[in-house]
């Protein structure tokens, strides 16, 4: 596929994305550099300081709602997204609400228990929208550890071990290859069906 | 009974196994797990009665922070 053909795709796709730290604000913009349609992003945090050693936000913006200051940063990457923000606390209820109208969601939470909801959530009540959830990614090195798991369309990446850690820190490097490789998945996902139709 | 466990063949000596006992099995110690059999969601209040059997496709996930 040309870069052409790819854009022309993406554009009429929605991505969710549930949560904007880390592995969520990595993987918005990287789908907003290729051209994706729109994104619906969620989070209820505001960025400190201590979040600039991975998320993709800037010192300025310390003190700022995730999804206002990742909208910012992606239309100024490419302001041809839709971005869709969600100040809120994702809940059993309110997910299905939210994210009705994606072709695919990201799980970029950090909290295991969350992650733990959001994936219930998703295979009781949406069980035919691919979910691509962010697994173990503290730490540094380790790079062959790093994986993509396929249980249908639940996609795993990460290295599905590493937990977060007074001695094991989420930091840029590993978090950003999995929110990218999480990116890239969408890719795969959206692209090849496209080819389908 | 052979089954394909996180997308990895595997053999066990019995017929057919429920959740909690494969857990057992394979020393699943987690607290936080989703799992999938063939594509469908099991709930934790199934887990003493959901059956695995032969040629099952089933994943186990270990839930951990980080994001």
């Amino acid at each position: 596929m040309t870069i052409e053909q790819i854009t022309g795709n993406l554009k009429t796709k929605t991505v969710g994305i549930a949560g904007c730290g880390g592995l969520g604000s990595n993987c918005a913009v990287a789908l907003a550099r290729v051209g994706i349609g729109t994104l619906i992003i969620a989070d209820y945090d505001i960025i400190c300081e201590s979040n600039l050693n991975r998320q993709y936000y800037f010192l300025d913006q310390v003190g700022m709602k995730k999804t206002h200051a990742l909208r910012e940063n992606i239309l100024r990457i490419n302001p041809n997204v839709s971005v869709i923000t969600w100040d809120v606390r994702l809940t059993p209820d309110s997910i299905p609400t939210i994210f009705s109208g994606c072709d695919v969601l990201v799980e970029a939470v950090d909290q295991a228990d969350q992650k733990e909801m959001i994936i219930e959530t998703l295979l009781a009540s949406m069980p035919r929208l691919p979910l691509v959830i962010g697994l173990g990614m503290a730490g540094y090195g380790m790079n062959d550890s790093i994986h993509l798991r396929r249980a249908d369309n639940l996609y795993i990446c990460g290295d599905e071990v590493s937990e977060i850690g007074p001695d094991l820190p989420p930091i840029a490097p590993r978090v950003g290859i999995v929110a990218n490789m999480q990116a890239n998945v969408v890719l795969e996902i959206l692209l090849k069906t496209e080819m389908v139709k | 009974m052979k089954i394909l466990l996180n997308n990895s063949p595997e053999e066990f000596a019995v017929g057919s196994l429920t959740v909690n006992e494969l857990l057992r099995l394979k020393n699943f110690t987690f607290k936080m797990l989703v799992i999938k059999i063939n594509g469908t969601l099991v709930k934790k209040t199934e887990y003493e009665t959901a059956a695995i059997c032969e040629g099952d496709e089933v994943h186990v996930l270990h839930l951990i922070s980080g994001g």
